[in-house]
């Protein structure tokens, strides 16, 4: 792989992929945050609606929430056997992580469906506006990291980019994070 | 040494810069010099079509109800589409791909002495989806309804709802044009940020980074940090339009007002990421043409991070009259008057900067002067606005229009014209005409001013923008008041046919013009150092840096400039 000297140079003294992913995540949290404010803003300002947080189910978020955490552990198992240079076990938690994900979206499935068999659609109330527009955008971005890690599985199998794993790894812990802030805020928190 | 590192290492071995194909070269490149002009032709292509449209409907405010030469007749739906299209157009497909992406995408490598940007393939995409956005928004005038007429500041329900704008799918195609557009800034400015901390030349502190680039880097920043929410507010007004959500619709328990915040949240700080490049340029070609050190480099840029901190508390002066609680106004007139102060500070050192020093009028020196006598203008006239007593009676008149042009055309068109007449022999290896230079120069100078300050005095007279006929309100069409609009009117079509001195020397220039030597200006920093136009590469060996950018006259040297990469004795 050919590639300019500019990306291997480090005069701040942290590789430069890693530089990057970084700055992404602070764009991104000016996404999410924007719309985690408006949604609280609503929230506080008492606006109706709301009260339908609810009828979310705990247990669903709860099972959801443990799910994406594990599946972070295996990203960094991952991380770390490829530092080892153990690629076989690598593939093999990449693999685990990707599953995680495919459980939390299937549950996030199972939950909108009954939501919307209920009645409960996007149009129905400010609440479920916002409950469908941040949990969706965290779900794209959910599925956005699996098939960014099914690609990085396939070139560590082929021997290169190890280095990815690291930064995929960054990332996900971000979408677990992103997910931290949406399970009390749509789920626990219905006064 | 762990494996991760080691196959880093191995991929870092040299990489051969060999002839690539037409397509490879100038279609799909990964060279930012390529990448950096798409960028600015792009965005120069978009120029001509804000221009037309401003021709178009400032016509029809000149002579309302005839034909206009070379348009047709303009009708009341049109006027909207024209003054809301000239304003997206202007701000997010012209200032914004010129001066940050254009010229980042080009100065960064050069001037921080590497051979690109760190993720090339990354910086294609950015182009891509930039020319995407384009696209998408020059399709939004030809849909059923026509393009979208709510202004560029978009406001629900005008913009929500299709029966109040008319514009079914031309306002969602606006909408997702300027969404697109963000996200291609967003991966543009994470390789930008990412560029300027790790790959700069050995030797080169932060300290010893031309202002330029150090500015393109701050607006960046600005950028992301500011632009988040309204990405956000962006796709909720998207739902709103296309599902029936009612984020931004009191009807169904939405509200307005969350949508002129997130606009102006980002709105505001927008304001100064497209001064901030504008402002490195000149601070670079004022250096450059009165040989002199740049006063107060250090003041220069912690005014800069003050004025950036500052935009980010300041956006609510958009909305005094719009229903705020009038305690919160009196914060924001407070800040607003604030921002003022490291701006005029950053201002006096560029004059300090200039005071005798052998200054040359050269025409890149010419725009960059023309840039501060006209941005002075505009940001005094600021002030005034800033107050939120006196914004009551000027808000929405022409004299916000004529204070935001005189802003925002030295931004925009100045400071595009100073940094593509300094950088133009280094692009192009060739030199522009001088004497077509500087009589582009006065025929754009003298006419903007022509065009905007009779302005100020009709908004002074209570004239409101957005009017698409004033002979529709008697009291606002008398003939003292329409004289004043003719004559704005004919200043604005005797520029555009300035413009047409500076196609003709930008493109005969490129062809014929004199062969520009490696340094044509003697200038210190490292683009300089390398032939015009620079190879696939940039520099044959890379450089290393020995001092900052603007070591001009030094005493006791035989030469008054000191590159940047010479090696002390």
């Amino acid at each position: 792989m050919h590639g300019p000297i500019a990306t291997h140079r480090r005069a701040t003294g942290i590789p430069t992929g890693r530089l990057a992913v970084w700055w992404l995540l602070a764009s991104e949290i000016f996404i999410f945050g924007g719309l985690v404010t408006c949604f609280l803003l609503f929230k506080l300002n008492g606006s109706p609606g709301f009260e339908d947080a609810a009828l979310t189910s705990v247990t669903a978020g709860a099972i959801n929430t443990f799910v994406l955490l594990t599946s972070s552990l295996s990203i960094v198992l991952a991380h770390a056997a490829i530092e080892n240079g153990d690629r076989v076990k690598t593939f093999r938690y990449i693999w685990y992580t990707i599953g995680g994900g495919l459980i939390f979206l299937g549950i996030k499935t199972y939950e909108y469906t009954g939501k919307i068999v209920h009645g409960h659609v996007i149009t129905e109330n400010l609440f479920w506006s916002f409950y469908y527009t941040m949990t969706g955008l965290h779900a794209l971005h959910v599925i956005g990291g699996m098939v960014i890690m099914a690609l990085i599985s396939f070139d560590i199998r082929k021997g290169y980019n190890f280095q990815r794993v690291e930064l995929i790894g960054i990332y996900w812990h971000f979408v677990d994070l992103v997910w931290i802030f949406l399970f009390p805020l749509l789920y626990i928190a219905n006064f | 040494m762990s494996q991760a590192t080691a196959a880093v290492k191995k991929d870092s071995q040299a990489e051969h810069h060999e002839e690539l194909s037409f397509l490879y070269k100038y279609i799909l490149p990964v060279d930012h010099k390529i990448i950096g002009m798409q960028y600015i032709f792009t965005g120069l292509i978009m120029a001509i079509i804000g221009g037309y449209f401003s021709y178009a409907f400032r016509m029809q405010l000149a002579f309302p109800g005839e034909v206009v030469p070379l348009y047709g007749l303009v009708g009341p739906g049109e006027y909207n589409m024209l003054i809301t299209n000239h304003g997206t157009i202007m701000i997010f497909w012209v200032a914004m791909p010129v001066l940050i992406a254009g010229f980042g995408n080009y100065l960064i490598p050069l001037m921080i002495g590497c051979d690109d940007m760190v993720f090339p393939r990354l910086n294609r995409l950015s182009y891509q989806i930039f020319l995407v956005s384009a696209l998408v928004l020059i399709a939004s005038f030809f849909v059923t309804g026509g393009g979208f007429g709510g202004a560029w500041t978009s406001y629900p329900p005008l913009s929500s709802n299709a029966e109040y704008s008319l514009t079914d799918w031309g306002a969602s195609l606006w909408i997702l044009a300027v969404a697109l557009e963000f996200v291609s800034f967003l991966l543009g400015g994470i390789n930008f940020i990412t560029t300027t901390m790790n790959a700069r030349a050995p030797g080169m502190k932060m300290m010893d980074i031309p202002i330029a680039v150090w500015f393109i880097v701050i607006a960046v920043i600005l950028f992301m940090a500011s632009v988040g929410p309204l990405i956000a507010g962006a796709v909720m007004l998207f739902m709103d339009q296309r599902l029936g959500t009612s984020f931004f619709l009191p009807s169904g328990g939405g509200d307005p007002l969350l949508w002129q915040h997130l606009f102006w949240f980002f709105g505001h700080p927008e304001v100064y990421v497209v001064l901030l490049p504008t402002m490195g340029i000149v601070a670079d070609v004022i250096t450059v043409f009165s040989r002199k050190k740049l006063f107060g480099y250090r003041t220069v840029l912690y005014t800069a991070f003050a004025t950036g901190g500052l935009s980010f508390v300041v956006w609510a002066h958009h909305q005094f009259i719009a229903g705020i609680d009038p305690r919160v106004a009196n914060v924001f007139v407070v800040t607003t008057v604030l921002i003022s102060i490291p701006l005029a500070e950053m201002m006096f050192s560029y004059i300090a900067t200039l005071y005798g020093g052998s200054i040359e009028l050269k025409t890149p020196m010419l725009w960059a002067l023309g840039f501060l006598a006209a941005f002075l203008i505009g940001g005094v006239t600021g002030i005034y606005l800033g107050a939120s007593a006196l914004d009551i009676y000027f808000h929405d008149s022409y004299f916000v229009l004529a204070h935001f042009h005189y802003t925002f055309f030295p931004i925009t068109i100045i400071g595009m014209f100073a940094a593509l007449t300094f950088w133009f022999p280094k692009m192009f290896g060739r030199m522009m005409n001088e004497t077509l230079g500087k009589i582009h120069f006065w025929g754009t100078f003298i006419p903007f001013n022509c065009i905007f300050l009779p302005l100020f005095f009709l908004g002074l007279a209570g004239q409101n923008r957005r009017v698409y006929n004033f002979q529709l309100y008697p009291d606002l069409a008398t003939q003292d008041l329409q004289n004043i609009r003719i004559f704005a009117t004919l200043s604005l079509v005797v520029m555009l046919i300035f413009q047409l001195v500076f196609i003709y020397n930008f493109f005969v220039s490129m062809f014929k013009g004199e062969k520009a030597p490696n340094n044509p200006w003697n200038a210190n920093t490292l683009e300089w150092s390398i032939p015009s136009p620079p190879p696939h590469g940039n520099f044959k060996t890379l450089p290393t840096v020995y001092r900052g950018a603007y070591e001009y006259s030094v005493p006791g040297r035989e030469l008054d400039y000191w590159p940047q990469n010479e090696a002390p004795k």
